[in-house]
């Protein structure tokens, strides 16, 4: 008797879940893992005293985000194009519109 | 146990139904899923960025003061360090030196950093991964800095910093206050910025009022100010990302609006004759139930399963052009998986819900008819 | 035993095209026993059928089977009375293309929520009656015009019906699968069936195995005559 299309469907479906599940256990996991390496290097954030994750370092107004002068966001024009794709990605840092607000 | 066997039933019929338009059906399965993956991509992404910092950035300092002038950042003097140091609650003031340096032949742009404890004295610098990935050079090997003056001043690599770290400290030069001074032409006496540290953290937001007070041209930025500029990075309201999701939601209205302008004659036909041969208004509904959801479960376990892998297994490569941007050095990290089940969730809702009620209700219509039209076909 | 009285039956009603189809009908139909309706194209004989077959309910008048009144049972009871009392084989056939033999005989018993492995060996068997059992895995389309019409009475039996309504069965067929069809309804009323056919064609109504004409014109019953 051949299987019936619902029962394979209704397998990979199955399969699925699990793979799914199985996500959620890896995420765990790794997280773990990366304990240690994470510990590590919040002491190291301390010990230099970092204020910046190092993602963007196309500008300096792109790699630290939180230190950027009110200047460098809208260092041309307010209209005027984006140097850089990150531009696009970021906002100007919540501290900083709001400064603009207090004065 | 009938009931069960009704459904099997019903979705074995499905799965014939879907079977035999295969190749429109797979298309659609496809489209749907690469909706999915980057939705997921990004969201993946963005909340494991979001997270990592903002745990590592909670050990930032917990104040810094920056001086301004004409609205940029500018040097700020030791004696304001002694102004500082006189405010109630202030424990310590520490000058702050680092900038960048821009290197022409590699087009790259690396943070100098003087820190607190420089264990390598003058004449070495430790340097990031990625540092080291684009200067080519390691432990032993000598680096020639362009100086404010035109001159040179060589350092040697005493250390590389670990891989694990790269995620803060790729791109960093650390060397000795002379050194640093030596390549910015920073005058003595004079600091990048200030860190602070104050005695009662409650009282973080009075001092710097007190400060900015004192110091009419500072700007203190406290710790809470630097982990929000985080947790709010790659928000929605920022252009690419806000740009993707639009598009995925366009995509899916108009995958939605296709199926729901109604059915094909064929469709409608066959209908009459599922009614002709005894199938009830709500058996016909639970098929095409059935068909919408074989198309989006599927679509959607394989979406999200793919962005997973692609985003913690592959470091989130396909959306890397645009990440990197125009940058020379980009950190090889791996994302800690933060994946947060909400947002599975909220992916599901708008994803596998709008489509499997697309397909529902324009066969609604058809699905009340009489079976008595069947007749008449 | 099917007992019409004063049926009545009238399409888009209030509508500018509202047509009445049957205008007080009343007849009654004995168990085992083939009944020809007969008449031109319009007469209102597929609307009779559809009604004794609880396809659609009429407009005014009385309808009950077995002496149960079905007239004002609501959908889902009239649609459990018309899967397990009656059978239909259209015209067209209405078999749906893209899927096999095997899976067409078996559908009109799916939501009843059969186990799939007796629904199987049920449709297997009936097909086999039929001579069928070579094409069973093939689709439809690849079907001469007698084998649809032994697939469409096939998948009239699977839920083993007391009824078969037939509308125009030999519309489509020569005259030696005309006869070939007689034979197998014959047959069916000798197994207890009841058999229902609707037809202009002489080769119906003048089969042997006919117990029953009615005649029918505009909507009404013209005469009945009992045959043998």
């Amino acid at each position: 008797m051949s299987i019936r299309k619902v029962d394979v469907f209704l397998l990979s479906i199955s399969v699925a879940l699990c793979l799914f599940a199985f996500i959620f256990v890896h995420a765990s996991l790794t997280k773990k893992s990366e304990l240690p390496a994470l510990r590590e290097n919040s002491k190291m954030v301390r010990t230099l005293e970092i204020t910046d994750i190092c993602l963007f370092t196309e500008a300096r107004y792109t790699r630290h985000l939180s230190m950027a002068d009110l200047h460098t966001p809208f260092q041309d024009h307010p209209m005027s194009l984006e140097h850089f794709p990150s531009g696009a990605l970021i906002t100007p840092p919540p501290h900083l519109r709001q400064y603009v607000q207090d004065r | 146990m009938s009931r069960i066997d009704k459904h099997r039933n019903i979705l074995d019929f499905a799965l014939s139904s879907l079977l035999r338009r295969k190749r429109k059906n797979i298309a659609l399965v496809i489209m749907y899923t690469s909706l999915i993956f980057i939705l997921a991509s990004v969201i993946f992404f963005t909340e494991a960025i979001k997270r990592e910092a903002c745990i590592l950035l909670e050990n930032s300092p917990e104040m810094i003061v920056q001086k301004t002038m004409a609205g940029r950042h500018d040097l700020i003097p030791d004696n304001y360090i002694r102004s500082i140091e006189s405010i109630r609650g202030v424990q310590s003031v520490r000058g702050r030196l680092w900038g960048y340096y821009y290197e022409p032949t590699r087009r790259a742009n690396y943070t100098l950093t003087v820190p607190e404890h420089f264990s390598y004295g003058t004449g070495y610098i430790a340097i990031g991964k990625g540092v080291s990935r684009t200067l080519e050079a390691g432990k032993g090997d000598l680096v020639p800095f362009r100086a404010y003056n035109g001159s040179y001043v060589s350092l040697e690599v005493a250390d590389v910093m670990t891989a694990e770290s790269e995620i803060i400290s790729s791109d960093l030069v650390l060397l000795s206050e002379p050194d640093f001074r030596e390549i910015s032409g920073a005058p003595g006496g004079f600091f990048t910025d200030l860190g602070v540290r104050v005695r009662n953290a409650k009282e973080l937001p009075v001092i710097a009022d007190k400060i900015r007070r004192v110091l009419p041209d500072t700007r203190p930025i406290l710790k809470n100010e630097i982990v929000k500029t985080y947790e709010t990075i790659f928000d929605w309201r920022g252009g690419i990302v806000m740009v993707i999701l639009m598009s995925a939601v366009f995509a899916f209205v108009i995958l939605a609006w296709d199926k729901a302008t109604g059915l094909s004659s064929e469709e409608k036909r066959e209908i009459g004759i599922l009614k002709g041969i005894g199938w009830e208004t709500s058996d016909v509904l639970w098929l095409k139930f059935w068909e919408g959801a074989v198309v989006s479960l599927t679509s959607f376990f394989l979406g999200v399963i793919l962005a997973y892998v692609h985003v913690f297994l592959a470091s989130f490569i396909l959306f890397e052009p645009v990440l990197k941007g125009w940058s020379v050095l980009y950190p090889e990290f791996r994302l800690v998986p933060f994946i947060d089940p909400f947002q599975i969730m909220t992916i599901f809702f708008l994803t596998v819900l709008p489509y499997t009620a697309a397909t529902i209700v324009p066969s609604w219509r058809a699905a009340t008819i009489d079976p008595d039209s069947v007749m008449r076909l | 035993m099917i007992e019409l009285t004063d049926i009545r039956k009238v399409f888009n009603a209030g509508n500018p095209n509202e047509f009445v189809a049957v205008r007080g009908a009343s007849l009654v139909i004995a168990q085992n026993r083939m009944t020809v309706f007969k008449g031109p194209s319009g007469s209102g004989k597929t609307t009779i059928l559809s009604l004794i077959g609880c396809m659609t309910r009429p407009t005014s008048g009385r309808i009950t089977v077995s002496g149960r009144e079905i007239t004002s049972l609501p959908e889902r009871f009239l649609t459990e009375i018309r899967q397990r009392t009656f059978g239909f084989v259209f015209q067209q056939f209405h078999l749906l293309k893209g899927i096999t033999v095997l899976e067409n005989v078996m559908l009109p018993a799916y939501p009843s929520g059969q186990r799939h492995l007796s629904l199987r060996e049920k449709a297997t068997g009936i097909l086999h009656l039929f001579g069928l059992s070579a094409k069973m895995s093939s689709k439809v389309e690849w079907l001469s015009g007698g084998e649809a019409q032994r697939v469409s009475i096939s998948r009239a039996l699977i839920n083993d019906p007391a009824v078969i309504i037939a509308d125009e069965p030999t519309a489509h067929l020569d005259s030696k699968l005309s006869l070939e069809l007689m034979e197998i309804l014959g047959a069916l009323k000798r197994e207890g069936k009841t058999i229902l056919i609707a037809s202009h064609d002489p080769l119906v109504s003048e089969s042997p195995f006919v117990d029953l004409v009615v005649s029918i014109r505009d909507g009404l019953l013209k005469e009945v005559e009992e045959r043998k």
